[in-house]
């Protein structure tokens, strides 16, 4: 096939998939570190998921309330995580992740102040002090402006110290890679096409950096969008690489589910941080009904103290709609199940009766504005319909915490890199709000960091083989040779729809095994999808490779969630609703074989250093350890 | 659930048409969720770009029914019930495919506008800046890039020839938020928006504003204080004095302030009593005459784009011709102390 395509090539030192914030500031990173690097964006430069978080970025600066620092945010990350992060990953985040804000500003950003003109901080759920920097609640477009007009800046260093704006860092816009390329058991190179051309290109460089986000579009609701199909998860696992906590997905337990235009959207925690409160059917205010036994010291139990806490919060206790996010949405789940829930299958969320309209206005902007033009709802007048939407996954590729370079079953694939969602281990078994815009900074800088450091330790440069390029080829233009194969969109529909029902956010053992066999068939059929349309910019074609990826990764998240038999964070079974402390020792690790099938494996959760240990009282650790562990 | 007749451009860079669709619209459903449906069960082929569908990210801007609009922003239940919806590319930028169209104008415009200047000395973490002065230049880092209101500028749209001087709405907002930030060391935005990036073609038609999704005062809050401080600096007592008594090369200011093409002012003859003009500038090319492909104009106005016949010296010249955007200067009678010559004839 090879012969006829005419394959643009270009060489670079580090290519980095994905141009949200994660993969930003590991270009950025590169590109400082001397290195040429190329950045591929799925979507538009500007254009990534990282726009969509609302609420802030976690940093103990301590700028508002002046007890907070790291090993404060390190205790909340651990605590949200249920213990099952990787502590080296939550230590360098909780370290570093200050230094990273800072950083932003000398780049030009503009985050919110407080009187004595620092970054404002404000509170979310899980954390224990006001920790989120934040801007209104568009904090996610504030970043990725910020990281794009940087690496603009760089390219007009570049333009006049070469006379070239890409002279040293190019982002490659709308451009999608089907396959990562070895050489032997080192990255040689990537492989994609172009949207607008539907041609193909070849990038070949010794390392390459993942941070292409999350696998949400194999959900039916989600926040997520068209790009988030496990591209990342699926490209690593073939290049030999490993998953870890597949079975962990976070479902934010305040999505729009009302009008259905807009089903799916998020509405942020903070309109809960500045006041609002979830109602049943009946009117009742649920939550107090649901706080778990590990959280009751710190959750107000009436209304009245939970009210004083927005004006008081010393000397009153927070109020249970601040509980992690997967509480929340295991109560909405249960209100909704109980038949106390509206008729679009949500809940209230009330702001309206709670604060002034001005006060709303000033406070959530975007999110009055968004209400109003999407679906005609006022909200500093009438009550929000809200129920879990799929919006998170922990689970990704397993890396080392200090390099961010990913693992296999046998040690490292040399040359890859994996940061942001598309990585694991950093946020256990569940994210805390904030944590990943913060996140995606420290171990983006890392992932470029090590892998530029990677490229000069080198002694040979990898090679690409062209027989693996042919079939790349092949693999990339089958469904457009099968005009008569299944519709992409019909396919995709059945996969939702198997993930949706049956490994959602409430799994039993039954539908698990019955998803496994359901997920099997649907591979074969994927196998045979067909594309009609030219190759440029066809939407249909382009479904059809991701299709691919997104059942690969479910295959990963349904066998992961049959295999761990307790609830915990982002993975609730109903018929093992606690958590055990046996459990909490063990990762559930993903690979492929060489038929392309999921294999899964047992390892033993690193052991956290005595020091960091230290940071706990006993009896807070022994919720979570086994008596062996705490003697 | 009712089915509604849609008008769909269909084609590429050589050329297309409107196709028309019956197809299914439920309750609450927005422009953006049919054009989904006509993908799924249609056209697997439609080109159309999104991300977010919450107004967030810019990418789904196209034209519904001739207004440029964001397909997820836009509600099913904004039109009459019979109303046929008409979805075609944005106009101003090449066509790609479909609704997708050639953005890359606007991230070269973004390449150009010079970036942040971190002030010199203060180390990070160290700055210090109240809410009040960071309001001003946080409206505009709101906008989410959906490039509606450079489509929707009349200085580009259909005018391709001023793609080359002018950045746009988008930029002159960038500018402005990097001038007003409390920060930036840089102290010559406005003068370079207004000599570098073209914003003297602006003449404040307020049609950027009035498409912006996240309502953004384009026109009020930035490009008028943008013009306004620059023309004040130019009115300036002080700085009018100056350029009384120093040479030219003793004023600093001299390249950056750009001669707006709004009012028509009368000439001042350089102290040393050379031409106040500016031979170096580049003029634009008048706007030629509407003519077709084999050079003719068309038969009647209706097939036009322009009201009345062609000018001979340019469809876009007014008269009188300000005097100040000419490479021309009348000398007029010096010794007499009068008023020069130059102003209005």
């Amino acid at each position: 096939m090879t012969h006829v395509e005419n394959i643009e090539k270009y060489q670079y030192d580090v290519v980095v998939i994905g141009a949200g914030g994660a993969g930003l500031r590991a270009a950025i990173e590169a590109r400082l570190a001397g290195k040429k690097t190329a950045i591929i964006s799925k979507s538009l430069f500007g254009k990534a998921h990282t726009v969509m978080a609302e609420g802030g970025a976690a940093a103990a600066m301590g700028n508002v309330n002046s007890n907070d620092n790291w090993m404060v945010h390190f205790r909340d990350t651990m605590r949200g995580g249920k213990f099952l992060n990787n502590f080296r990953m939550a230590e360098l985040h909780a370290k570093e992740a200050p230094d990273r804000i800072w950083e932003l500003e000398t780049y030009g950003a503009l985050f919110d102040r407080t009187k004595d003109g620092r970054i404002s901080q404000r509170n979310f759920g899980g954390h224990e002090y006001p920790r989120l920097a934040h801007v209104g609640d568009r904090t996610g477009l504030e970043l990725i402006r910020t990281l794009q007009q940087k690496i603009v800046s760089l390219q007009q260093e570049d333009k006049k110290e070469h006379g070239d704006y890409e002279a040293r860092i190019r982002v490659f816009a709308e451009t999608t890679i089907t396959e990562l390329l070895m050489d032997g058991d080192r990255i040689a190179g990537a492989f994609g096409y172009f949207r607008e051309s539907g041609t193909f290109v070849l990038f070949q460089a010794p390392a390459i950096v993942l941070a292409t986000g999350g696998v949400g579009k194999s959900y039916k609701v989600t926040s997520n969008s068209w790009e988030y199909t496990g591209d990342g998860h699926a490209l690593a696992l073939r290049a030999g690489a490993t998953l870890i906590n597949m079975e962990f997905l976070q479902f934010h337990p305040t999505g729009m589910v009302w009008p259905p235009s807009v089903k799916g959207i998020l509405v942020t925690e903070s309109v809960r941080g500045d006041g609002g409160v979830l109602k049943n059917s009946d009117g009742k205010r649920f939550m107090f009904d649901y706080v778990p036994d590990v959280f009751r010291k710190q959750y107000a139990e009436t209304e009245a103290e939970a009210d004083r806490w927005y004006t008081d919060p010393d000397n009153n206790r927070r109020p249970p709609e601040l509980l992690p996010r997967d509480e929340v949405a295991r109560a909405i789940n249960s209100e909704v199940k109980a038949g106390r829930g509206t008729k679009a299958g949500g809940v209230f969320l009330d702001i309206a009766s709670r604060l002034p309209a001005a006060a709303i206005l000033k406070k959530l902007p975007s999110m009055y504005h968004q209400f109003k033009e999407l679906a005609d709802v006022d909200i500093t007048k009438q009550p929000m319909e809200v129920g879990p939407t799929c919006h998170y996954v922990m689970g990704g590729v397993e890396v080392d915490p200090d390099s961010a370079a990913a693992l296999s079953t046998a040690g490292t694939v040399a040359g890859l890199f994996a940061a942001g969602e598309v990585s694991g281990g950093m946020h256990g078994s569940n994210r805390l709000g904030g944590n990943s815009l913060s996140d995606l900074l420290v171990f983006g800088k890392r992932a470029g960091e090590y892998a530029a450091a990677y490229v000069d330790g080198l002694a040979s440069k990898p090679q690409v083989s062209p027989v693996d390029l042919g079939a790349a080829v092949e693999t990339a233009l089958a469904p457009l040779n099968r005009p008569g194969g299944e519709n992409p969109y019909a396919l995709h529909h059945d996969l939702q729809e198997v993930m949706g029902d049956l490994v959602g956010i409430i799994r039993r053992k039954g539908e698990l095994e019955e998803s496994l066999g359901r997920l099997a068939k649907l591979k074969e059929r994927i196998a045979g999808v067909g594309a009609t349309g030219g190759r440029r910019y066809n939407p249909g074609w382009h479904l059809a490779l991701d299709l691919r990826n997104m059942v690969l990764v479910s295959e990963c998240t349904a066998k992961a969630a049959l295999e761990r038999e307790e609830s915990r964070g982002g993975h609730t079974r109903e018929d093992f609703p606690q958590m055990s402390a046996e459990w909490r020792k063990t990762n559930l690790v993903c690979s492929v074989d060489g038929h392309g099938d999921v294999e899964l494996t047992r390892k033993p959760v690193p052991t956290m250093r005595p020091d960091l240990l230290g940071l706990f009282e006993t009896s807070e650790l022994a919720k979570y350890m086994t008596e062996g562990e705490l003697a | 659930m009712t089915v509604r007749h849609f008008k769909v451009w269909r084609g590429d860079s050589a050329g297309g048409d409107l196709k028309d669709y019956q197809v299914e619209v439920n309750e609450g459903e927005v422009v953006l969720d049919v054009i989904h449906r006509l993908q799924a069960t249609q056209e697997p082929d439609l080109a159309c770009r999104w991300n977010c569908k919450a107004g967030k990210c810019g990418s789904c801007s196209m034209e519904i029914n001739g207004m440029p609009r964001l397909g997820c922003m836009t509600r099913m239940s904004t039109f009459a019930d019979d109303e046929t919806v008409t979805v075609t590319p944005l106009r101003t930028f090449p066509v790609i495919r479909d609704l997708v169209t050639d953005v890359s104008f606007n991230y070269e415009k973004a390449r150009e506008t010079p970036a942040f200047a971190p002030p010199p000395g203060v180390a990070p973490g160290q700055y210090r800046m109240q809410q009040v002065d960071v309001d001003r230049s946080q409206e505009f880092r709101k906008c989410i890039e959906c490039y509606l209101c450079q489509n929707t500028c009349h200085v580009v749209r259909d005018h391709d020839e001023n793609k080359p001087p002018f950045s746009g709405p988008r930029y002159f907002i960038r500018a402005a938020e990097l001038d007003m930030h409390p920060l930036d060391a840089r102290t010559d935005r406005k003068e370079y928006a207004q000599s570098a990036m073209g914003m003297g073609y602006c003449n404040i038609t307020k049609c950027c504003t009035e498409v912006c999704p996240e309502h953004i005062k384009i026109t009020d809050n930035a490009i008028i204080p943008m013009k306004e401080r620059v023309v004040d600096r130019r009115y300036d007592p002080l700085v009018w004095l100056g350029r009384k008594i120093f040479r030219r090369d003793q004023l600093e200011d001299q390249e950056a302030v750009a001669v707006t093409t709004q009012h028509v002012e009368p000439l001042t003859p350089q102290p040393d009593g050379s031409a106040p003009v500016n031979w170096h500038r580049e003029l634009q090319p008048a706007l030629g005459a509407p003519v077709d492909e084999y050079g003719q104009l068309p038969l009647n106005e209706v097939l036009s784009d322009r009201v009345g016949a062609a000018s001979p010296f340019g469809d876009d010249v007014e008269f009188p011709v300000n005097p100040s955007a000419l490479n021309y200067y009348h000398p007029g009678n010096q010794n007499d102390g009068g008023q020069p010559a130059g102003g209005r004839h």
